[in-house]
């Protein structure tokens, strides 16, 4: 597969007469790739602001799972050894450096490490940058945290899927938690970060709030520079707007600064505090944070996951392995490998034998998959793009387990929380979300 | 008038941090000549050293209070060591060359310091915020505020006051502004300009890494927090006159309210208020409120 991906590059660079002698060279070498190891490029921040909240933890998850995989020790259907029979060798690489970068590390990875496949991106602008060079050069990639919806709303792709669901759903959720739970909120103050994902979530937040709850009145928006670190005055104004609830979709090290200093300071008494990317932090700040506050994990992953064999088993073994509470990145990276796993296989079950890459893309369109996190249906973005449902819970400090967990869980059905297939995420949103099964 | 309250508080305590970490980087370049862009790693490595230093010390039964002298004491240890290394290793060889090459080198220190923590500390966030809460929490005007961050206003203001002092009324000080205002006849006074140098870089990076230290118990302290903190720390700087000790009282001043301001009454500008303030303050005075203007030499 990844013979053929290189082939077609060279080809492409190629005069048309040299062509038919070029495919002449390769077409035998194909089936070779059918033994041997099967190689995966994984890229996940290594370095940098988001390596520590998520692409560590994700690269920890993909090793352990990974692991498991060639030995046949993940829980049913998952016990068989390796992908279709063949064992997966990772090369791992740093998302850090930019968009720019990341195509270049995306070239390399496909066309001098002769990976088969790709899984990986947590930045939205990677996710956004990477696809049309997967396109370009055949190769199978699976995107597995990033948020932005605009992958399949704005493009449509072939060899590109994303297994996890975008992070329009995660705004929705967490509107119609806080309005569950405070019918009567009047007035919402938002601080987020000063770029794309910082803009979108309070952007669909806010739509939403308008839709459900029209009365719902904006009392002050902040936007600081992401890794500022520093939240003295925009805490101050979020306190002056006294307003009953304030969204954040800070991440990382600026939400941890955030919480310490909010709740110094009484934001966290004064207002109902709502982090939809709140889930990886909560193992760090332990008793900073204080109860009751509302927290998404962009997904039904770690404390939110419903309890099934394949989340015990994927908990302990990260516990044991590692030490540390799986959030909900290492969910994430686990599911996209489950969802490679199912759809190799049931290419190579259709086929007889081990999968091309157009076989396991007709498997891998509209498959429907079990995670850690529950079931995981590639329904829309033309079967390219995953949803599943939502979670949304509370903060509680638990004495006896010595760390928070998430109470007071509320589940939204998939259909409750993300558009249907072909409609655009922000349209669905302002158009009073037609059509939402919600229960 | 709460809103004007919260900026004039905001203001001052986002002032003090900036004066905290601007006032060395403007002290070396009066002096030396030198234009720290490793001023930010010091400023990184006060915070590594302090958080993970805290960490250390409420895990014993000390009291609580002592962590402060121990939060200062840090920022004063690997200040020294890392001024050691850097002026005595590095800078020391390049005194008399051009400006730029020292720039360049100071950003090459910049560089390899930032790995150095990563090496060190790993990228996972460090948390050093038992400080941060000790003090509790007072009320101006029905708006809580930390009074660790008043306590900054405070620190900032005796900094201020020693360096004042250290500069006019001191031997020491005499002799550095005699540097400052002509090496060259310093040196032929028989001033031991070397030794000056070295004890300047080593305050101004016992002042950066206390501002890192100073810092960390607010913030989780996470790879890159020195890039941010050197482009506003320049910032300041310009806007003061690079060099000039009351410049960086002024700078950070205008930056902090201005800022407030911003944050308070148009979020959407707070991003380049800052930038606005320097653009306006170089396009009228392109040597900065304070700086003297430069007679060329022939």
């Amino acid at each position: 597969m990844a013979f053929a991906a290189r082939c077609s590059a060279v080809m492409g660079s190629l005069a048309t007469a040299a062509v038919l002698s070029a495919s002449a060279i390769c077409t035998p070498a194909l089936a070779q790739d059918d033994t041997g190891p099967l190689r995966m490029g994984f890229v996940t921040f290594l370095s940098g602001g988001a390596a520590g909240p998520f692409g560590i933890p994700a690269r920890n998850a993909a090793e352990m799972m990974i692991e498991a995989i060639n030995a046949g020790e993940v829980p049913a259907p998952y016990n068989t050894p390796g992908i279709a029979g063949r064992q997966i060798e990772p090369v791992i690489i740093d998302e850090a450096g930019g968009a720019t970068k990341q195509v270049a590390e995306f070239r390399n990875l496909v066309q001098r490490q002769n990976v088969d496949l790709v899984v990986g991106y947590i930045s939205s602008g990677d996710c956004l940058a990477v696809p049309p060079v997967a396109e370009e050069l055949q190769v199978l990639t699976v995107l597995f945290d990033c948020g932005t919806p605009r992958v399949f709303e704005e493009a449509s792709y072939k060899y590109v899927f994303r297994t996890g669901a975008h992070a329009a759903m995660d705004n929705i959720a967490a509107a119609r938690y806080l309005l569950d739970h405070m019918p009567d909120v009047k007035t919402v103050a938002g601080i987020n970060q000063n770029y794309a994902w910082g803009q979108d979530s309070w952007a669909d937040f806010t739509s939403v709030m308008k839709v459900l709850h029209p009365e719902t009145e904006i009392t002050t928006e902040q936007f600081p520079k992401i890794f500022a670190g520093q939240y003295g005055a925009e805490i101050s104004a979020l306190l002056v707007s006294g307003s009953d609830a304030v969204h954040s979709s800070l991440w990382g090290s600026d939400l941890e600064a955030f919480v310490l200093q909010g709740v110094a300071r009484g934001l966290f008494d004064e207002s109902q505090v709502v982090l939809t990317a709140g889930e990886p932090a909560l193992p760090r700040l332990g008793r900073q944070i204080p109860d009751g506050v509302i927290v998404g994990a962009r997904g039904p992953h770690g404390d939110l996951a419903p309890p099934s064999e394949l989340n015990d088993w994927f908990r302990e073994r990260f516990i044991a392995k590692y030490g540390d509470i799986p959030v909900y990145a290492t969910y994430k990276a686990a599911q996209a490998l489950l969802g490679v796993k199912a759809a190799y296989e049931k290419a190579a079950e259709a086929a007889g034998g081990f999968p091309t890459t157009d076989q396991v893309i007709a498997a891998f369109e509209h498959l429907e998959f079990v995670g850690p996190s529950g079931p995981v249906t590639m329904a829309i973005g033309n079967g390219h793009q995953a949803v599943q449902e939502n979670a949304i819970g509370m903060t509680k400090y638990d004495e006896d387990l010595g760390r928070v967990t998430l109470t007071n869980i509320t589940r939204y059905d998939q259909w409750c929380v993300n558009p249907p297939d072909g409609v655009s995420s922000v349209e669905w949103i302002k158009s009073g979300m037609p059509g939402a099964k919600c229960e | 008038m709460l809103t004007t309250v919260a900026i004039l508080v905001d203001g001052l305590v986002y002032a003090s941090w900036l004066f905290i970490v601007a006032i060395g980087l403007t002290l070396i370049y009066g002096v030396m000549k030198i234009l720290n862009v490793a001023h930010g790693s010091l400023y990184a490595l006060g915070a590594y050293s302090a958080a993970w230093i805290i960490g250390i010390y409420f895990q014993s039964d000390l009291p609580p209070y002592g962590s402060f002298a121990v939060l200062i004491l840090s920022a004063v240890v690997i200040g020294l060591i890392a001024s050691l290394v850097i002026e005595r290793g590095v800078l020391r060889l390049m005194y008399g060359r051009d400006e730029i090459v020292i720039v360049l080198a100071t950003f090459a220190i910049f560089l390899i310091l930032e790995d150095f923590v990563k090496l060190v500390w790993g990228v996972d966030p460090y948390f050093a915020y038992q400080p941060y809460g000790l003090l509790g929490r007072v009320r101006l005007f029905g708006l809580g505020f930390a009074i660790y961050d008043l306590a900054l206003i405070g620190v900032a203001a005796v900094i201020g006051l020693l360096v004042w002092w250290g500069l006019n009324r001191t031997r020491i000080g005499k002799l550095l502004l005699a540097v400052i205002y002509d090496r060259e006849i310093s040196v032929a006074m028989g001033i031991n300009v070397n030794l000056l140098f070295a004890g300047t870089f080593a305050v101004g990076a016992v002042l950066g890494a206390l501002g890192g230290a100073l810092t960390a118990p607010a913030i989780s302290v996470s790879p890159g927090i020195g890039v941010e903190v050197i482009v506003l720390a320049f910032a300041v700087v310009v806007i003061g006159g690079l060099g000039s000790v009351p410049g960086v009282l002024i700078g950070a001043l205008i930056v902090g309210i201005c800022r407030a301001a911003a944050v308070h009454l148009l979020p959407e500008v707070e991003l380049f208020i800052i930038y606005a303030v320097m653009s306006l303050v170089l396009a009228l005075r392109p040597q900065g409120l304070f700086g003297r203007a430069a007679v060329r030499k022939i």
